[in-house]
C-alpha cells in the first residue's frame, strides 16, 4: 500500500543528493539491465506486429518462388530441389534478420532514445548487448517459420533427425550472433533506416547468390567457383544440409564457426570503436 | 556541496568546429540556471559534456562534486536528462517507457510499476499511459520525457531545450511543471533560445554564443547593466511618424525604428524623456502612447550578439502551432 497516501510531492522530489552512490557497476547488473533491454525490443515487436509479417513475408515467398518456378527446371523434381535449397534459404534468411539490429540501433540512435539510455547509470554495453540479444528471438522465429513452410510443402528431415535439426539451429544462432557486427557497424553508420535495407539488398544478395544455396556450383565458371568455395554463406549452408540431411558435417560446421569467429574478431571492435566514437 | 554543477573551461571541437571554448558554469543547489543562446551556440554540447555523453577536450566539470569524465557512473546516478536528443521510444507506450527505465535503474517490477503510474497521473498522463508514444501529442510527449528523466529522482536536472516547438499552451503547462519541480527542491540547468522561458524559470542566465559565455547573471541584473531602456512614442496621427522618429533619433542618439504606427528607439539616459516631451509639443505633435521601458531580454540579446536570439531558427512556438502539423 506505500505511496497511495503519499503526498503529490512525492511523485518528483528529488532523492538527498548526498545519498550514498555506488562507484561502478558489477557484470550481473549488467547482464540484468542487457536482459531489460532485450525485453524492450520484444515489446516492440508485440505492439507492431506487421514487422513479423516484414520478416516472413519474403522467406515464404522465396521457398514458394524457387521451389515451384525454378525447382522443377534446377533439379528435375519440385521435392528434391526443396530438399536441396532448404537449408541455404534458412541461412539466408538468418543473414537477412541480423539487418534489424542495424535498423534498430539506428534508429535508437537518430531519435535520441540512445542518449536517454546512456545518460542512465547502466552499463555502457548494455544497450547493444540487448539488441542483438534481442534479435536472437526474431532468429529463432524465422528459423522455424522457413522450415515450417518448407514442411508443409513437402520437406523432410534426413537421418540426423531431430538432434540434427538442434545442432543446426545452435550453428545458425552462433554464426547469426557473429554476423550481427556487421549489421551493428552499418546500423550506425547509415545515415537513416531504410539505407540499412539497401545495404541488405545490394550486399547480402549477391553474398547469397554467389554460394551453392540455391544451385551447385558445377556450371559456373572456374574464378566464381572459387569464391563459391570459400563464402561463409556456402559453408554453412554445407554444414545445416548435412545437419538436417545427413552427410558430411565436421569440415563444413568447423569452417563455419571459424569464420563466424574472424567475422567477430574483425567486426566487434570495430563497431564498438565506431559506436563509441559516434554516440 | 556549494555547487550542485560546476564547470571550469569546458572546450570542445568537432573536426574544424569549435563547439566550446571555455565555458565556465556554476549552479547553486536548489536553483535553476537558464543558458541561453541561438541555434548552435553549443548549448546542447554544454549539456551533453555534464551529462556525461560527450568527453570535453579541455577543462573540468563536476556534478554533485563528482568528475564527469573519471567519476561518470557516480554522476549518471545524479542526474536526469531530457531534451531535444534525449528520448523515449515511440513505440512503447508511456507506461512501458517508465517501467524499462526503472527495470534499468535496479527497482523491482513492483516498484517500477507503481512509480510509472505514480509519474504518469502527476503529468496528466494518467489515461494515455497504455498508448504507443507515437500517437501522443507534442506536448505529452514532452511531459512523458521530463517523466522518465524522473524516475530515479534525479537532484540534477538536465532540460535541453524543453518547449522547443511547443505551442503556447503546452509551454505553459511545461513551465508549471518545471517550477514545482524546482519547489520540490531539484537543481536545474535548463536550455532555451527563448527568452522569455529564460525569464520565466530562471535564477540565473549564462548567455553563450559561438562556444563562448558572453554576460551571466540574474535576468534582472543582465538586463540592468546593459542599461537598456526603449523609448516608445506613438502619434496620434500617422502622418506624424517621420516626424517623430527624426526627433527621436536625434535626442536618443540612436537609430529608432516604426512599427505599426509605434516608434521606439534604444535610450542610455532616462533623462531624455523630458525633451522629447518638450520637443514634440514645440511641433504640435498629439502623442496617444509614451512610455520609458526595461528592456526585453531580446533586445538584451540583440546587444550582445549584434542580431537577435532567433535569427535563423524557425521562430518563436506561436508560428510552429500554426504550420500544419
Amino acid at each position: 500500500m506505500s505511496g497511495i497516501g503519499d503526498d503529490a510531492r512525492s511523485a518528483v522530489a528529488p532523492a538527498a543528493a548526498d545519498r550514498e552512490l555506488a562507484p561502478r557497476l558489477g557484470l550481473f547488473q549488467g547482464i540484468r539491465q542487457t536482459m531489460t533491454l532485450a525485453w524492450r525490443t520484444v515489446v516492440q515487436v508485440r505492439h507492431n506486429p506487421a514487422e513479423l509479417t516484414d520478416f516472413s513475408i519474403q522467406p515464404i515467398m522465396f521457398v514458394l518462388l524457387f521451389t515451384y518456378v525454378f525447382g522443377g527446371a534446377i533439379a528435375g523434381s519440385v521435392k528434391e530441389y526443396l530438399t536441396f535449397m532448404l537449408p541455404g534459404m534458412i541461412v539466408m534468411n538468418m543473414l537477412f534478420v541480423t539487418l534489424y539490429v542495424g535498423q534498430g540501433l539506428n534508429t535508437d540512435v537518430n531519435k535520441g532514445v540512445f542518449d536517454r539510455l546512456r545518460s542512465l547509470p547502466i552499463a555502457r554495453w548494455a544497450p547493444l548487448a540487448g539488441r542483438i540479444a534481442a534479435d536472437q528471438v526474431k532468429q529463432a522465429w524465422s528459423i522455424v517459420l522457413v522450415l515450417a513452410v518448407g514442411v508443409i510443402l513437402g520437406f523432410r528431415l534426413g537421418d540426423p533427425g531431430v538432434p540434427g535439426l538442434l545442432g543446426a539451429v545452435l550453428l545458425l544462432l552462433a554464426f547469426a550472433l557473429a554476423f550481427s557486427w556487421v549489421a551493428v557497424l552499418v546500423g550506425l553508420l547509415a545515415k537513416d533506416a531504410e539505407r540499412v535495407q539497401i545495404f541488405g539488398f545490394t550486399a547480402l544478395f549477391p553474398l547469397t547468390f554467389v554460394s551453392n544455396v540455391f544451385v551447385p556450383a558445377d556450371t559456373m565458371p572456374g574464378w566464381l567457383q572459387a569464391f563459391v568455395d570459400v563464402n561463409p554463406v556456402s559453408v554453412l549452408a554445407e554444414a545445416c544440409r548435412g545437419l538436417m540431411l545427413g552427410g558430411e558435417v565436421a569440415a563444413p560446421a568447423a569452417k563455419s564457426l571459424a569464420w563466424a569467429a574472424a567475422i567477430a574478431a574483425v567486426f566487434a571492435p570495430l563497431s564498438v570503436w565506431v559506436f563509441k566514437r559516434k554516440v | 556541496m556549494s555547487h550542485a554543477i560546476l564547470a571550469e573551461g569546458l572546450s570542445k571541437r568537432f573536426g574544424a568546429t569549435t563547439a566550446l571554448a571555455g565555458v565556465d558554469l556554476e549552479v547553486p543547489p536548489g536553483t535553476v540556471l537558464g543558458l541561453l543562446g541561438p541555434n548552435g551556440a553549443g548549448k546542447t554540447t554544454v549539456v551533453r559534456v555534464l551529462a556525461t555523453l560527450l568527453r570535453p577536450d579541455a577543462g573540468r566539470a563536476t556534478v554533485g562534486g563528482h568528475d564527469v569524465r573519471r567519476d561518470a557512473h557516480r554522476v549518471r546516478q545524479l542526474i536526469g536528462l531530457t531534451g531535444q536528443y534525449a528520448s523515449v521510444d515511440e513505440q512503447l507506450t508511456g507506461t512501458e517507457n517508465l517501467l524499462l527505465i526503472g527495470r534499468l535503474l535496479g527497482m523491482s517490477r513492483r516498484d517500477a510499476r507503481h512509480r510509472a503510474r505514480e509519474l504518469l497521473e502527476r503529468f496528466g498522463l494518467a489515461a494515455a499511459g497504455g498508448r504507443a508514444v507515437g500517437t501522443f501529442s507534442g506536448g505529452m510527449r514532452r511531459r512523458l520525457d521530463l517523466a522518465a528523466s524522473l524516475v530515479g529522482r534525479p537532484p540534477v536536472l538536465f532540460l535541453d531545450e524543453p518547449t522547443t516547438g511547443l505551442d503556447p499552451r503546452a509551454r505553459t503547462e511545461l513551465w508549471d511543471l518545471i517550477r514545482r519541480l524546482v519547489a520540490d527542491g531539484a537543481t536545474v540547468l535548463l536550455t532555451t533560445q527563448y527568452l522569455d522561458e529564460a525569464d520565466e524559470l530562471a535564477d540565473r542566465l549564462v548567455v553563450i554564443d559561438r562556444g563562448e559565455v558572453i554576460a551571466s547573471g540574474a535576468p534582472e541584473e543582465l538586463k540592468a547593466r546593459m542599461g537598456a531602456r526603449t523609448l516608445a512614442v506613438r502619434p496620434m496621427e500617422a502622418d506624424r511618424v517621420p516626424l517623430v522618429r527624426t526627433v527621436v533619433t536625434e535626442l536618443t542618439g540612436s537609430e529608432a525604428t516604426e512599427k505599426s504606427g509605434l516608434v521606439t528607439a534604444r535610450v542610455a539616459d532616462p533623462a531624455v524623456l523630458p525633451a522629447v516631451v518638450r520637443r514634440l509639443d514645440d511641433a504640435g505633435v498629439l502623442v496617444t502612447e509614451l512610455a520609458l521601458r526595461g528592456s526585453s531580454l531580446n533586445e538584451v540579446f540583440l546587444t550582445l550578439t549584434g542580431r537577435p536570439a532567433d535569427a535563423g531558427t524557425s521562430g518563436d512556438p506561436a508560428d510552429q502551432e500554426a504550420a500544419p502539423a
